[in-house]
C-alpha cells in the first residue's frame, strides 16, 4: 500500500517536471505583461536541441543548456514582435508554435539522415539521478532494517531516485517565487506587468525587463523540452512535446500566474498521468479505463476553475504592447 | 452626408486594400525565408518551388488532394475567425474538430437511413455535439469568467481521450484495428465511392482521363460544403443583428452592454456557432476521406492549423478560403519536395510560422516598406 502510494508520487513528480519548467516560463514573461502562448514551441525547439546535443556530446547537462538557449533565441524573437515592434502577442505566439517543431524537424532530418525522430542518446548522455548511487550504496552497506529502507522498490527510493531535473524544477519554483516576490528585480517586473507606464515613470526600463523576462521564458520552456527528451525518454521525436507546452500554460493560468500555484496545477496533470501509469500496470488492484482516467485532470480543472473566478488575476497590462509616445 | 458615406467607403476599402497588402508582403517574406532556410541546408530552393509548384498544379489529381486537404482547414480556419470576431480565441477547434469527427463516424455507422436522409442527419448531429462542446467554454466564460483559452485546451484533451475511450469499445471498434468501422455507404460523402470500383465504372474511367484522374483520389462533396459556409458565415457576420451584436461585443464589451447587447449571451452563442463549424471540418473529413475515426496518440493539428489559417485569411470569411486552399497546398506540395529532393518538408511549417509571425507585427513591414521608398526615392534623386 505504502509503496503504492510512493510509486504514484515518484511517478507524478517524474511528469510533472517537464510542465513545471515550462510554466514558470509562462509565469515569468506573463507576470512582465507578455502572454507567451508560444511556450509549445519553445519546448519543442528545447527538446530537440537537449536530444541532439545529449546525442553528439554525450554531455547531459551540456545539452540541458543548451536546449535553454536554444528556445530562449526562439523566444527573442517573440519578444522583438511583441516589445519593440507591439505585435499582437497572441498572434506572434501562434507563430513560434509553427517556426519551433518547424526548425526541430528541419534539423532533425538534416541531422539524423530524414528522420523526424532523433537517434537514442548513448548511456550516461541521459540526466544523471544524484540519488541513485547513494541508495545503492547505503542498501549494500547498512545492516537490517535501515539498510532495506534504501533498497530498490522501497518507499524511499521510489519517491526520491529521480533525474536530477525533477530536482532542478523544484528548486527553480522556490528561486522564481524568491525573485518575482522578495528582490528588486522582482517588483520591476511585476510593476511592468501591472502598469507599464507608472514603472517607467520611476525609471524603470520597461523593454529591457520584458525582453529579459521573455527570454528567460524561453530558456525555462527549453528546459521543460530537454526535461522530457534526455531524462524522461532518451530522444526526441515528432510527437514528444504535442500539447505539454499548452498544458504547462493552462497549469500556469490555473495557478493564477504565481510560480508555486503553476507547480501545484502541473503537479496534479502529472498525478492523472501517474494514476494512468499506475492503473495500468499488470499488477494493478482494480482495473479503469485509461482514457477515462486520462481525462480527469482535465475535468477537475474545469470545474475547480469555475470555483476559484480567476477574473482579477491575471497581470494588469498582459497583452498590452507598451508604446512610450502615445500612452 | 453622401460625402461623409463616400469618405468612409473609401477609407474602409484603403483599409482593406491595406491588409490585403499587408498579407501579401507576409506570404513573399515567408517563401523568402523558406528559401533562405532551403538554401542555408544545401538544397536549390528554386528546384525545390519548382516542384512544390508541379507537385501541387502538375496533375489533376494533385490538385484534387489539395481541395480534400484544404476542405477542413477552410471550416477550421471559419470556426476560428468567426469567435475572432467576438473577440474569443477558439484554441479549441481542435477538440471540436475530434468530436465533430466522433459523432459523424458513429452516426454513419450505426444509424441506417436511405443516404438523402442520412448525410443532413449526420451532419447535423455532428454540428450539434460540437456545438455543445465550443458551447461549454463560451458558458464557462460567460457564466464563471473562466478564460476560453484554457477552457478549450482542457476541452481539447477531454475530446482526444473520450474518442480513443469510444474507438475502443467492443462495438464500435473494428476487430484488431485501432479504428472505428467505417461508416455506412450512405453516409459517405465521397464521389462515386461505389460506382467508381464496379466493373463498369473502371471500364467507364478507363477512357476518361480526366474523371480517372480526380476519382483516383477520395474526391468529395465536402468542399462545396464548405464553400456555402463560408458564404453563410459572411451573411451571418456581414447583414444579420447576430452577426452585429457579435461583432459589437468583439470591439467593445463594454460599450455592446451599454448599448444594450446582452454580451454573455453572445458569448455562448460564438462559442455554439464556432464550435458547430470546427465540428462540421471533422464530419466532412470522415464522410468525405477517411470514413473512420482512428484512436489518436496525438493532437492531428486541423484546428491548430486552422488558427494560421484565420490569421492569414484576416478572420475574413473569403479570406479564409483562400488561406485554406494556400496552407492546403503547401502541405501537400511539401510532401512532394522530401521525395524528390530529400529536402525536409517542414520547410513548410517554418514558411508558415513566418507569415504568421509578419502578420502579427504590420508595424514592421510598414516601416520596412518605407524605408523600401525612401531608399528608391533618394535613387531617382
Amino acid at each position: 500500500m505504502l509503496e503504492s502510494l510512493a510509486f504514484i508520487i515518484g511517478t507524478t513528480l517524474m511528469y510533472s517536471t517537464p510542465l513545471i519548467f515550462t510554466a514558470l516560463g509562462g509565469v515569468i514573461s506573463e507576470n512582465s505583461g507578455v502572454i507567451n502562448i508560444g511556450l509549445e514551441g519553445m519546448m519543442t525547439m528545447g527538446a530537440f536541441v537537449g536530444a541532439t546535443v545529449a546525442y553528439f556530446t554525450g554531455n547531459p547537462w551540456l545539452a540541458f543548456l543548451a536546449a535553454g538557449l536554444a528556445a530562449a533565441l526562439l523566444a527573442l524573437l517573440h519578444a522583438v514582435a511583441s516589445v519593440t515592434y507591439s505585435a499582437n502577442q497572441v498572434v506572434s505566439g501562434i507563430a513560434i508554435n509553427f517556426l519551433g517543431p518547424g526548425i526541430a524537424l528541419f534539423l532533425s532530418r538534416m541531422f539524423f539522415d530524414g528522420a523526424t525522430m532523433t537517434k537514442p542518446i548513448p548511456l550516461g548522455g541521459t540526466m544523471p539521478r544524484p540519488f541513485h548511487n547513494l541508495f545503492i550504496w547505503l542498501s549494500e552497506n547498512l545492516s537490517g532494517t535501515a539498510g532495506r529502507m534504501f533498497e530498490s522498490n522501497s518507499v524511499i527510493d521510489l519517491i526520491f531516485d529521480q533525474d536530477a531535473t525533477v530536482f532542478i524544477a523544484l528548486i527553480s519554483v522556490f528561486a522564481v517565487w524568491f525573485v518575482l516576490y522578495k528582490t528588486k528585480i522582482g517588483l520591476r517586473i511585476r510593476a511592468v506587468g501591472e502598469h507599464p507606464k507608472s514603472a517607467d515613470t520611476l525609471g524603470i526600463n520597461v523593454t529591457k525587463i520584458r525582453y529579459f523576462c521573455v527570454m528567460a521564458s524561453g530558456m525555462f520552456a527549453g528546459f521543460g523540452g530537454a526535461a522530457l527528451s534526455i531524462a524522461i525518454v532518451a530522444n526526441f521525436r515528432q510527437t514528444l512535446v504535442s500539447g505539454h507546452g499548452f498544458i504547462a500554460l493552462a497549469a500556469m493560468i490555473f495557478g493564477k500566474w504565481k510560480p508555486q500555484g503553476a507547480m501545484w496545477a502541473c503537479m496534479l496533470f502529472g498525478a492523472a498521468n501517474a494514476l494512468v501509469v499506475f492503473f495500468g500496470r499488470a499488477a494493478s488492484p482494480i482495473q479503469i479505463s485509461q482514457q477515462l482516467l486520462s481525462m480527469l485532470p482535465y475535468i477537475l480543472t474545469l470545474i475547480v476553475l469555475t470555483g476559484i473566478v480567476g477574473r482579477a488575476n491575471a497581470p494588469k497590462a498582459l497583452g498590452v504592447p507598451y508604446e512610450k509616445d502615445s500612452n | 452626408m453622401k460625402l461623409f458615406n463616400e469618405t468612409k467607403s473609401k477609407i474602409i476599402g484603403l483599409f482593406l486594400k491595406e491588409n490585403l497588402k499587408f498579407t501579401l508582403i507576409s506570404i513573399f517574406i515567408g517563401f523568402l525565408i523558406g528559401s533562405i532556410t532551403l538554401a542555408v541546408a544545401g538544397f536549390n530552393p528554386f528546384r525545390a518551388y519548382a516542384i512544390m509548384f508541379s507537385g501541387v498544379f502538375g496533375r489533376l489529381n494533385y490538385i484534387a488532394w489539395v481541395i480534400i486537404r484544404s476542405t477542413p482547414l477552410i471550416l477550421t480556419g471559419l470556426s476560428i475567425a468567426f469567435a475572432f470576431k467576438t473577440g474569443l480565441f477558439n484554441i479549441g477547434a481542435e477538440g471540436q474538430f475530434i468530436i465533430g469527427a466522433l459523432v459523424a463516424a458513429l452516426a454513419g455507422y450505426f444509424i441506417q437511413l436511405p443516404a438523402i436522409l442520412h448525410i443532413p442527419v449526420v451532419i447535423l448531429l455532428a454540428a450539434s455535439a460540437a456545438a455543445l462542446w465550443g458551447g461549454i467554454a463560451g458558458y464557462l466564460k460567460a457564466k464563471f469568467g473562466v478564460h476560453e483559452v484554457i477552457a478549450t485546451i482542457m476541452l481539447n484533451w477531454i475530446a482526444l481521450y473520450l474518442t480513443n475511450f469510444v474507438v475502443t469499445l467492443e462495438a464500435v471498434q473494428r476487430p484488431a484495428r485501432p479504428v472505428s468501422h467505417n461508416i455506412q455507404p450512405t453516409a459517405s460523402l465521397m464521389f462515386f465511392q461505389q460506382w467508381k470500383v464496379t466493373e463498369e465504372g473502371r471500364a467507364w474511367l478507363l477512357d476518361n482521363f480526366l474523371a480517372r484522374e480526380i476519382l483516383r483520389t477520395p474526391f468529395n462533396a465536402g468542399i462545396l460544403f464548405a464553400v456555402i459556409l463560408a458564404v453563410v458565415v459572411w451573411y451571418i457576420l456581414k447583414h444579420t443583428t447576430l452577426g452585429y451584436e457579435l461583432k459589437a461585443v468583439g470591439l467593445n464589451k463594454h460599450a455592446a452592454e451599454y448599448a444594450g447587447i446582452n454580451v454573455q449571451k453572445n458569448i455562448v452563442r460564438a462559442m455554439l456557432i464556432s464550435g458547430a463549424l470546427a465540428g462540421m471540418a471533422g464530419a466532412f473529413h470522415v464522410l468525405g476521406n477517411t470514413q473512420r475515426v482512428a484512436i489518436l496518440a496525438a493532437m492531428e493539428g486541423f484546428g491548430f492549423n486552422g488558427i494560421a489559417v484565420a490569421l492569414i485569411g484576416g478572420s475574413t470569411a473569403i479570406g479564409v478560403v483562400f488561406s485554406a486552399l494556400l496552407f492546403g497546398a503547401l502541405q501537400y506540395g511539401g510532401t512532394k519536395i522530401q521525395l524528390a529532393l530529400g529536402a525536409p518538408t517542414e520547410v513548410i511549417n517554418i514558411m508558415i510560422g513566418t507569415i504568421v509571425f509578419f502578420i502579427a507585427i504590420p508595424r514592421l513591414i510598414k516601416i520596412l516598406l518605407a524605408k523600401f521608398s525612401k531608399k528608391r526615392g533618394e535613387d531617382n534623386a
